[in-house]
């Protein structure tokens, strides 16, 4: 891969301070996207600005109604905290699905949403439960977070600095992954609040994140698997390639729906 | 035997994995010598292009650049091309069309990978910065990527072949299997196609060239399963010094699956550049993404295939037509695969009596395909082990009974396909088999997987394999450019201890420590007094390498053959010393004795007089005990066995998993059960892959290779293997009449054996006829579609 | 070129990088240890996998220069002498490795395995667990095997 500039900046003004100052800088967390990406040559940044070493960059925090991770956690952190296990048993499960061991130990939140890959699992639990990103500018709703392919509401500069997750009533997580990477070739995360009211996050299945608004809107009025059944999924604009056509990705949002269903606790 | 826990039926771990779980391994890519410099390969981006010129002026300024070669000054030096060993002649007697195979590129390029330019610099990375400034101009030209079209596109890749066709071969007797066909009361007929894989060992392949310009001497290091067949070619083809000046060390290797076997065009150049260059080292290893777009594939067949079965349920015929892919170029012994080593085995373990395959091997504008882990022998039992079972199902009988009422019963038989098989018992295997599987309870295990949502389905598979590669003359009238026998030396040092030098190259398959327990079992000495020495041309005598489980049956043999002669002359020593008739010594558990006497010494006593000398005349014998061997084998050895899978698919998703699998394998006589285990073990889990996971897919339209690194190529996980409790193996013996160990190889039965197996048991669980491979959670799940829409 | 230091199997070493350069080419090309190797180019085999601060990282996906300060250990680093870590000598005993080239990685991964699961680890936790390492010669019978009867020893 090309040689750069490494930065290693204590603080996040640093690190945009660092940003800003780079021809074509990029942030850098776990780095288990960018590394295996600028080793395959498909990108070379002038400077790298590793996060992981900012004070307090790193952290969960579970309260009443929020579960806040800080944006350096790792995904292992993430699903071996008995907090968010106790809190959101479906977060901390989802965590424990990404990539293998090695990544969890490396990769972090913050990481995966800026990143917004198509197939990872984070941005289903953002819409599944609507939580909210917080950057050193901002909060965004997760709802407007996610706008393309590799695409975010991240303005240049921009660092998330946590991600908070309401606490729902119940929640639940399918991913049916992809047989050879292991990314998700499609995943649900689904939740139902305390006033019943049902958020049903896909990844995976399409260009970026979305809502399944028409099954959101079945099981809000009747949380059962037979209650979406009759939703018909459309496989329009949906991704297909060789591990799965966009209509077999349609089937598997139903299917991984109908037993979230079930499984939700 | 001499010891029970180190001799041969012992399960001894192995000797060399000391070095293994400690780090201490020393592959090609751990070596680096001084001065070394590093090699890049710049590869071609297009399937099929002229190269209209080369540009490399701004990338020779570029920091650290040593040197950047193209095809024409490999031309230029007299370096020849890459060969093909094995001739095929086509059934209108013409020879095969094979067309040039250039170390680097000349003038044209022909898949997605090949050879354009070798770039030397002093490092790694300069030499991959280079690569990007060299311009080539290229001149696209279409390119065709699926055999199957091979024939019939417009597109040539080869002057030499005018409509792909490398050649047109045919086996066994067309007529009367046309007329076997006529009378079948019953005939199945399948459209087959056998999935091309990549090899995918976890070593990239590695190369180190290295000349010495004081004695004008070559060495190689590289990822060789066979490091002598390496030094013939790259010495008498590719014409790069005589043999007597080329070393070849093939260290540690990573793994080999056949892909290792055949000579690389990276490590000709790298061998020829460092004399170029003034004789400092260039060293090159593959990337993963290189190793997929250069390795040498496996399989890739299309295949039309029937069975005629008359009333009695008895099989009368097989007849197929197989398309073959060679790829871009013929490999080192792609032409053998889908002719000597496929159609010859298209009898399986059933008496059929009428057997025609006709062949056309067809070039792509892929990478190479050659022999990968079974290399025909899995093509052949997939066709015949999937129309068995098809024909089974039509015809209503268990697919365990029609087999067996088609077993061939009676040895030696004569199949109409060349082979004779020596031995066996195949009804023996097929009893273990279902008994160690609880067959006769399967449909409860059926009706319990229902309940959790899940199809189950059994499938099964009779394989037979024709390995311990290969009788000489035999290969040679069929085409083969080298014989297959196998050497060995056994050298004996004065204290007793105990060298053995072979050519059986060893790479995972434990050869440092099964050929020392024979050794030890035989000289009733110590198995640590025994070390295996393989992998250096300067070093072992000869050798034709590790494949086709040819190390047991051809190289142990031949060490065999070596200790007779070691046995032999320590005889006469022992006679000398002991003051006996050789004719009344004998030897037993490590010690000479004298026949009604109380006379002895042990092998360390006489090892020892051999090299002092002072108590036999040495005139009348020769100083020494240090024997060598070459062994020709007298027929190939003919494992077989049953293997019965299990599966479970998800109605829901068409997700399969392995259920239950039972393997029970007649190898003859096991050295080490343990490690014959660990093959078994790993050759499921490759044929299991083939058949649910992998498959190397090239676009049609951009001739691009899609499935170019593990993000789109599914290897084998733990996760993806039965559990310990539902992986059964079983061994059932009729030892191999033609070596003194009656072994007879087991490195590729789970790989040829299981496709079939899992592929049989999807069928089963989904009730469709077809199904191709790899059966991907969407190719199931679109396969249940039309069968739901009917129920719905 | 900067100058990275770090903690390698228990001794402070320091060596000159680039920035680019990742942990696996430190340790095997700077430091000369060689039993942490590379089988791909995207992060998916494991058999660079080493132990940073106690965790099993794959290091051909760490930078160098970020382990400042890291205690690393590697397949190297494991026995104390002669005397085999448990997972080495159960690898050996189950025979859970054939050509021996994914092996370190996947010892370094067991013990992590263990070390986050307990004595007691289930097979199917096993299975999962080691999907970031590829055994091509093995079909991983023997590893999950081998990786039982070490935890149990460890």
């Amino acid at each position: 891969m090309e040689n750069f500039n490494y930065h290693r900046p204590a603080t996040t003004t640093a690190a945009v301070a660092m940003m800003k100052k780079g021809k074509d800088a990029k942030y850098m967390g776990g780095g288990h996207t960018l590394l295996p990406t600028m080793k395959q040559g498909l990108a070379a940044p002038s400077d790298i600005i590793d996060l992981t070493a900012i004070k307090n960059f790193a952290g969960i925090k579970v309260s009443k109604s929020m579960v806040s991770i800080k944006a350096g956690t790792t995904h292992m952190e993430v699903c071996t905290s008995k907090d968010i296990q106790k809190a959101i048993p479906a977060l901390a499960e989802m965590a424990g699905k990404i990539g293998g061991v090695h990544v969890r130990h490396k990769g972090t939140i913050g990481g995966s949403i800026a990143n917004a890959d198509p197939a990872a699992d984070y941005p289903s639990a953002c819409l599944g439960l609507g939580a909210t990103i917080e950057t050193n500018k901002r909060k965004i709703e997760a709802d407007k977070f996610f706008t393309g392919m590799f695409e975010t509401a991240l303005k240049s500069g921009e660092i998330i600095t946590a991600v908070h997750f309401p606490i729902p009533k119940k929640s639940a997580h399918q991913k049916f992954p992809n047989p050879a990477s292991r990314y998700a070739l499609t995943g649900v995360f689904m939740s139902q609040d305390a006033k019943g009211k049902v958020r049903v996050g896909v990844t995976g299945a399409a260009p970026y994140a979305f809502r399944a608004t028409d099954m959101e809107a079945a099981l809000s009025k009747d949380f059962s698997a037979k209650a979406i059944a009759s939703v018909k999924v459309s496989a329009k604009g949906l991704l297909s390639d060789m591990h799965a056509t966009s209509a077999y990705r349609a089937h598997l949002i139903s299917v991984l729906a109908g037993r979230a269903v079930g499984l939700a606790k | 035997m001499a010891d029970t826990k180190t001799g041969i039926g012992a399960s001894v771990r192995r000797k060399e994995d000391l070095r293994f779980i400690t780090g201490k391994g020393n592959y090609t890519d751990d070596i680096n010598l001084k001065h070394q410099t590093y090699a890049y390969f710049l590869r071609s981006p297009h399937a099929h292009a002229t190269i209209k010129s080369i540009n490399s002026g701004k990338a020779m300024k570029m920091p650290g650049v040593v040197a950047i070669y193209v095809g024409e000054d490999l031309v230029n030096d007299k370096i020849g091309g890459l060969i093909c060993g094995w001739g095929i002649t086509s059934k209108n007697g013409e020879g095969m069309k094979a067309g040039p195979h250039p170390v680097l590129a000349v003038g044209k390029v022909r898949y997605v990978g090949d050879h354009v330019a070798m770039i030397v610099a002093e490092t790694r990375e300069q030499a991959y910065a280079a690569a990007g400034a060299v311009v080539v101009s290229y001149g696209v030209l279409p390119h065709v990527v699926d055999a199957a079209k091979a024939m019939t596109s417009k597109v040539q890749i080869h002057e030499a072949a005018s409509d792909n066709r490398v050649f047109n071969w045919g086996l066994g007797n067309e007529e009367s299997t046309a007329a076997a066909f006529k009378n079948a009361a019953h005939v199945t007929k399948l459209d087959i196609i056998n999935n091309r894989v990549a090899p995918n060992a976890m070593e990239p392949r590695a190369a180190i060239g290295s000349y010495d310009t004081g004695s004008d001497i070559h060495t190689l290091y590289t990822t060789s399963q066979n490091p002598h067949l390496a030094r013939l070619v790259i010495s008498a083809f590719n014409g790069l010094t005589a043999e007597h000046k080329l070393r070849v060390i093939a260290p540690d290797v990573g793994g080999g699956f056949g892909s290792k076997i055949f000579i690389y065009a990276e490590e000709v150049a790298c061998a020829w550049a460092s004399k170029k260059i003034g004789g400092r080292p260039v060293k090159w290893t593959a990337d993963r993404s290189e190793a997929f777009l250069s390795d040498a594939h496996g399989r890739d067949h299309v295949t039309k295939a029937e069975l005629a079965v008359d009333a009695n349920g008895k099989i009368t015929g097989l007849r197929v037509h197989t398309i073959a892919a060679m790829g871009a170029y013929l490999s080192t012994f792609a032409s053998a695969v889908p002719t000597y080593l496929y159609g010859t085995l298209l009898s399986g373990q059933y008496n059929i009596p009428n057997v025609y395959a006709e062949v056309d091997a067809v070039y792509t504008n892929t990478a190479p395909v050659d022999a990968y882990r079974g290399a025909g022998r899995p093509e052949a039992t997939f066709v015949v082990e999937r129309l068995v079972e098809t024909a089974a199902r039509e015809l209503k009988i268990d697919p365990a009974e029609f087999r067996r009422q088609n077993f061939i019963t009676s040895f030696p038989h004569q199949t109409p396909v060349i082979m004779c098989y020596d031995t066996g018992d195949y009804a023996a295997a097929l009893d273990k088999a279902l008994e160690m599987s609880d067959y006769k309870n399967f449909a409860s295990r059926r009706a319990a997987s229902a309940k959790n949502g899940k199809l189950r389905g059994v499938g099964f598979s009779a394989y037979i394999e024709a390995c311990g590669i290969a009788p000489s003359a035999a290969v040679g009238s069929l085409g083969a450019g080298v014989g297959l026998w196998e050497s060995a030396e056994v050298r004996v040092n004065p204290i007793g201890t105990v060298e053995v030098l072979t050519g059986s190259h060893s790479h995972g398959q434990g050869h440092e420590t099964t050929f020392a327990q024979q050794v030890s079992d035989r000289l009733g000495i110590d198995i640590d007094s025994v070390s295996i020495v393989h992998g250096d041309t300067d070093k072992v005598q000869m050798g034709m390498g590790t494949y086709g489980s040819r190390s047991g049956a051809v190289g142990q043999h031949a060490i065999s053959k070596a200790l007779d002669k070691i046995e032999a002359k320590a005889k006469r020593v022992a006679a000398a010393v002991m003051e006996a008739a050789v004719a009344d010594v004998e030897f037993k558990n490590g010690t000479f004795t004298v026949k009604g006497t109380d006379k002895k010494l042990t092998f360390g006593e006489v090892a020892l007089n051999a090299y002092t000398g002072h108590k036999f005349n040495t005139s009348e014998i020769e100083i020494g005990l240090k024997e060598t061997a070459f062994h020709d084998p007298a027929n190939f050895v003919f494992p077989a066995g049953v293997h019965i899978c299990e599966v479970e698919v998800d109605m829901d998703t068409g997700h399969t998993t392995i259920a239950d699998y039972t393997a029970v394998d007649d190898f003859g006589n096991l050295i080490n059960p343990m490690i014959v285990e660990g093959q078994v073990q790993g050759g499921v889990a490759q044929g299991i892959g083939q058949a649910l996971l992998e498959g190397v897919v090239y676009d049609d339209e951009s001739g691009q290779l899609l499935t170019g690194s593990y993000m789109d190529y599914n290897m084998p996980r733990a996760g993806n293997m039965p559990h310990i409790g539902n992986f059964r193996l079983g061994f059932t013996c009729t030892p191999c009449p033609t070596n003194p160990l009656g072994m007879k190889g087991c490195g590729e039965a789970g790989a040829i054996a299981a496709p079939p197996a899992v592929i049989n048991a999807i069928t089963d669980a989904i009730g469709v006829r077809e199904i191709s491979m790899p059966a991907t959670p969407l190719t199931v799940w679109s396969a249940m579609q039309p069968l739901k829409m009917a129920a719905e | 070129m900067s100058i990275v230091k770090m903690k390698l199997n228990g001794k402070v070493v320091s060596g000159e990088v680039e920035a680019r350069h990742l942990l696996v080419e430190f340790i095997r090309e700077h430091q000369g240890l060689t039993g942490t190797h590379v089988g791909c180019d995207t992060s998916q085999c494991g058999t660079c996998v080493v132990h940073i601060n106690g965790k099993a990282i794959k290091s051909c996906t760490v930078l160098a220069v970020a382990c400042e300060g890291s205690d690393v250990t590697t397949v190297e680093g494991l026995a104390r002498g002669s005397d085999l870590h448990v997972m080495q000598a159960a690898f050996k005993e189950h025979h859970g490795l054939q050509c021996g080239f994914c092996t370190p990685g996947m010892i370094m991964s067991a013990i992590d395995i263990v070390k986050r699961n307990g004595k007691n680890v289930s097979e199917d936790v096993i299975r999962r667990e080691l999907s970031g390492n590829i055994c091509r010669c093995t079909g991983y019978h023997n590893i999950v095997k081998a990786v039982q009867a070490g935890a149990a020893a460890m």
